[in-house]
């Protein structure tokens, strides 16, 4: 999938990898995609409910290698 | 309109500090409007210098601890640094933020402190001793935002 930027959340617990995305996406235009790479397991479903939450669709969720990559656009 | 999120902080102690802090951004990070009010001994985690904030084995028997140690143990002179600086570096190696860390997205955030003004007095703390950007107040002052919340805390 093609983003505008990418962040790596690896080896940070919760609830850094959401206060990490908050932050990549406040500088991003809205609909550009943001990349995320996190290995805390937790941000499976803190992505989703911050998606749900603040309303900026989550595109996908995948498992590589035991690290999580999100693809969320931005609102 | 926005939800809303309201915590009272009431312990200083390093774990009883994390629930209100990574609560607080996280919501902040979702887009509620939050405020803790910070009182009694919580009031130690909005001074400048958090290194006082510290853990203690004593009397906390479900803290897991790499060998058994007995009470009496416990009580002995530099226990609780010594705690408190393995507890430090436990959260660092598990990727967990610092307390400065979480307060400083609170306060970008925009989530609003409020500090006991009867703990102040109380203890006869400066004010001079805790950060800058916090709101002096007291129990009406907080309820008064908490009566109109989604979520309220006693922490």
């Amino acid at each position: 999938m093609n983003f505008d930027k990418e962040f790596d959340a690896s080896g940070l617990s919760c609830p850094l990898p959401i206060l990490k995305t908050k932050k990549a996406l406040a500088d991003m235009a809205s609909g550009q995609v943001l990349k995320l790479v996190a290995t805390d397991c937790g941000a499976i479903k803190d992505m989703q409910a911050f998606a749900d939450q603040t309303g900026n669709p989550l595109l996908s969720t995948a498992e590589e290698g035991g690290k999580y990559i999100f693809f969320m656009k931005k609102k | 309109m926005a939800k809303k999120m309201a915590i009272i902080a009431s312990k200083g102690t390093l774990d009883m500090a994390y629930p209100p802090f990574i609560l607080a951004s996280t919501a902040a990070a979702l887009g509620f409007e939050v405020q803790v009010f910070f009182t009694f001994y919580g009031l130690q985690l909005l001074r400048k210098d958090l290194s006082s904030v510290m853990i203690s084995p004593l009397a906390n028997p479900a803290m897991p601890m790499p060998v058994p140690m007995p009470v009496l143990v416990q009580v002995l002179p530099g226990m609780e640094s010594m705690a408190t600086m393995m507890m430090k570096q436990k959260l660092k190696k598990h990727g967990v933020a610092s307390l400065q860390e979480l307060r400083d997205v609170c306060m970008e955030a925009g989530v609003k402190f409020i500090a006991c003004q009867m703990t102040v007095d109380l203890f006869e703390f400066k004010k001079s001793e805790f950060i800058d950007g916090v709101e002096w107040g007291g129990a009406a002052m907080f309820l008064g935002f908490a009566g109109d919340t989604d979520i309220c805390l006693f922490v």
